[in-house]
């Protein structure tokens, strides 16, 4: 006889495809919808493990409340011009949420996030088909035996595929860290704490798995960048129709 | 993050299989519990390790993160992860995670014994 677990509530349920809600005007609504998630066991490149702590000394505050507010402010702890469209129920397990991020050289990224846990002291984001990285990332706060609240960001990725490795290897890798550090410091301040982030990254395999880069074929970098070019001529159409 | 503890037990089926008996709570604060019950299953010869989930009380991302590496180890040793004792709920996630494309999932040990017997 199956008893439902304790963990059922805070597991994504029936996903197989992502299908995002309404999102507002401004946002370049891309690569989505209709894509599936993709693990670390899917994606293209070496698998690393990123994790970000820091603490919380001085702020009243628990760790199920740093997480309320997490997820209701998310996108105000991102790096400046990266933008999380949360979606309109918040982040609860199964929600999905736009991304439109800044890469490189002036180009932007549409793509998503799928929800997969959450609970009252973390929640977890998994990356779909195109997105630069396979894998999840979970976002915590814990107390720690002094009773100070601990804040922490473990990403568990793998690049999607070649182009993304490459860029990767020529900077994108510590990009990543930047970008996450970032938000842990963000975060810290909203408390009234001036941040010190501790931060460790571990390649947990080297190798590069090969018989995924095909996964190239749905790379959101490219789709984006195909989108923009295309976007004066979408233009004149409109005009004349 | 609701964090239990996980008690493991490692049974030999052959000298190319041995199964990790979990029971508990499946979460990143059992990582040093799974690793020391993996390196005692994994003898000179094994190939097959294989996961009794039956006694699986629990689990959230982080547990999921940490069969991944603990995949990541096995495949470096040429070995193979397989699994039974899953409930539904344990075998969607498994799913929705793909974790079942490179684990994999068997309704009893009998058929994971088969599998892991397999040459």
């Amino acid at each position: 006889m199956d008893s439902q677990p304790r963990d059922a509530a805070y597991w994504a349920k029936d996903v197989t495809t992502l299908k995002l809600g309404p999102v507002p005007a401004e946002a370049v609504n891309l690569n989505v919808t209709g894509r599936r998630v993709l693990g670390p066991v899917q994606g293209f490149g070496r698998m690393w493990q990123k994790t970000m702590r820091v603490e919380l000394p001085g702020a009243e505050v628990t760790p199920a409340e740093v997480i309320r507010t997490w997820k209701a402010e998310f996108q105000r702890f991102w790096p400046e011009r990266n933008w999380f469209y949360a979606p309109l129920t918040g982040i609860a397990p199964g929600e999905v949420a736009l991304l439109n991020l800044n890469l490189p050289g002036r180009m932007r990224l549409s793509t998503g996030v799928l929800v997969l846990y959450a609970d009252d002291e973390s929640f977890t984001l998994m990356t779909p088909e195109g997105h630069m990285l396979a894998g999840w990332i979970t976002f915590s706060a814990t107390a720690a035996d002094d009773g100070v609240t601990v804040v922490q960001i473990q990403a568990l990725e793998r690049t999607n595929d070649p182009l993304y490795e490459l860029g990767y290897v020529l900077g994108g890798n510590r990009l990543n860290t930047r970008f996450w550090v970032e938000t842990a410091e963000n975060l810290a301040r909203r408390f009234g704490v001036e941040p010190r982030v501790q931060s460790q990254v571990v390649c947990v395999d080297r190798r590069r798995q090969w018989r995924h880069a095909g996964n190239l074929s749905k790379n959101a970098a490219i789709r984006t960048f195909l989108w923009t070019l295309a976007t004066p001529v979408r233009r004149l159409r409109g005009r004349s129709g | 993050m609701t964090e239990g503890s996980l008690i493991t037990d490692v049974r030999e089926l052959s000298s190319r299989a041995s199964v990790i008996d979990l029971k508990g709570d499946v979460t990143a604060s059992a990582e040093r519990t799974l690793a020391d019950a993996y390196t005692r299953a994994s003898g000179r010869f094994t190939r097959t390790i294989v996961l009794n989930f039956s006694g699986l009380e629990y689990m959230n991302s982080g547990g999921i993160g940490m069969l991944v590496t603990l995949l990541v180890r096995a495949n470096r040793q040429r070995q193979r992860l397989v699994a039974y004792g899953l409930n539904e709920h344990y075998r969607q996630i498994f799913e929705l995670t793909r974790l079942d494309e490179a684990i994999g999932i068997y309704d009893s040990e009998a058929e994971a014994y088969a599998e892991a017997d397999a040459p």
